[in-house]
């Protein structure tokens, strides 16, 4: 027999889980995570190279992982800083997800650890849609990059708790339009802070450490409208056709139709289309 | 390209669903929501979903995928408006960013279509058959 089955399961459900349960956990022995974003050369490195040493002057314990596709170049710059650091290879897979950071920081990252910076894949798209269990998320972006960046990469730069604009040294070189680029961030994600920093030039050092330590110390994060879900706000008499994540499942027989147009959700609630 | 990714775990999901029902013996669609905001590439995900069916229950099965607009929604103004590409997220009326997003972000499988039971009443194509 052939029948629909109603799912109604989130694709990315395994992730969100995982990094729920990351969170909790890295909340309960004081580790602060903190997940950079960019497209590869922003200056994740760079700008993390700053932060750890600075970090090591201030006496807070803190960690780095780097992810790449390939190379340990990036562990090796961060690593002179003198603080704990972990190349993550990839093998291919363009973005880090919850599990593989999870299995990366077990036994790995010393109970003391305070912060621990996690530089994803030099990428503006894929890693976006991977919560990491990060109490903070971080987009990068460079003065060369064009303002355009945060509209071209919504998901990114709408997620972003903080965003870093990096390289500012060459921004009357390139003639970096500041106001335009702001506008556009707030477009996407309205109320977002915007910090200005040259790796080069040591401008902004410290912001992202200073930013990173109060929300260790329970100061809320920006919530981009983005990530808001409408819980509450409409409908909330009950409907179970809200409920995404319902375990059970609903068959229906399907007409023996062989054409596409034979697919039926009948009743069910994804027949529906949302408002 | 996340879309393999992304690919593999509808693929995986799918599996699991059929294996808990029990008694599937071929998936023929999977549909899915893919919100406007989802990061996504629609194209990308049905060529990666079809070389990620490649050797399971799901060989062969037709991915349909329904493309969900973004909305938010003003908590002050009670307005609510299609946020469009590349999205405008604050509120169109009162400037203010007091919106939420009310759809958008879905990357959800809605549901699947399979065959399952005992040997079917249809009876198979014999090998022979010309096709
Ligand atoms: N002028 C200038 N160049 C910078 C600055 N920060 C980084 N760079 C240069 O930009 C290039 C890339 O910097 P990285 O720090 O490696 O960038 P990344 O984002 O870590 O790169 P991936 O990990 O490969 O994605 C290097 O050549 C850096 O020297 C800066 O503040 N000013
Ligand atoms: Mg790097
Ligand atoms: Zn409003």
């Amino acid at each position: 027999m052939c029948r629909v089955v109603d799912l109604q399961q989130a694709v990315l459900a395994k992730n969100e889980t995982t990094a729920h349960a990351l969170r909790t956990g890295m909340a309960a022995r004081g580790t602060t995570v903190i997940n950079l974003l960019s497209s590869p050369g922003s200056g994740k490195t760079a700008l993390l190279e700053g932060e750890l040493l600075l970090a090591r002057e201030r006496g807070v314990p803190v960690a780095a992982l780097t992810a790449d596709l390939a190379t340990e170049n990036d562990a090796r710059r961060l690593a002179r800083s003198g603080v704990p650091v972990k190349q993550v290879l990839t093998d291919g897979l363009c973005h880090l997800e919850a599990d593989m950071l999870g299995r990366h920081l077990e036994g790995w990252l010393p109970d003391s650890t305070r912060l621990v910076f996690v530089e994803n894949v030099g990428n503006l798209v894929c890693p976006a849609s991977y919560d990491l269990g990060e109490a903070l998320r971080v987009v990068l972006a460079s003065v060369t990059e064009g303002e355009d960046k945060p509209l071209k990469y919504p998901t990114a730069f709408g997620l972003a708790q903080l965003v870093v604009v990096t390289k500012t040294d060459i921004a009357d070189a390139v003639g970096f339009d500041e106001p335009a680029f702001r506008a556009h961030v707030e477009q996407v994600n309205p109320g977002v802070e915007v910090v200005l920093t040259s790796a080069r030039r040591g401008e902004g050092l410290g912001v992202l450490l200073d930013r990173a330590m109060a929300v260790a110390d329970g100061e809320p994060a920006h919530e981009p409208v983005m990530g808001r879900r409408h819980r509450g706000h409409h409908h909330t008499d009950g409907s179970p056709q809200t409920n995404g994540s319902h375990p059970h499942a609903h068959p229906h027989d399907c007409a023996d139709d062989p054409g596409q147009s034979a697919y039926v959700t009948s009743a069910g609630p994804s027949a529906q289309p949302r408002a | 390209m996340h879309e393999m990714s992304i690919a593999m775990a509808v693929v995986g999901q799918v599996e699991e669903a059929a294996a808990k029902a029990g008694g599937v013996r071929a998936v023929t669609s999977v549909r899915l929501q893919v919100g406007e905001l989802a990061g996504v590439v629609p194209d990308a995900l049905a060529f990666c979903f079809e070389l990620a069916c490649v050797g399971t229950l799901l060989e062969g099965a037709e991915l349909i995928a329904e493309s969900v607009p973004g909305r938010a929604g003003c908590a002050t103004c009670v307005d609510d408006w299609a946020v469009g590409t590349p999205p405008q997220l604050c509120c169109p009326a009162c400037g203010q960013a007091t919106a939420e997003l009310l759809s958008g972000r879905e990357l959800q499988i809605v549901s699947v279509r399979w065959e399952d039971g005992p040997a079917r009443d249809r009876t198979p194509e014999p090998v022979s058959e010309e096709r």
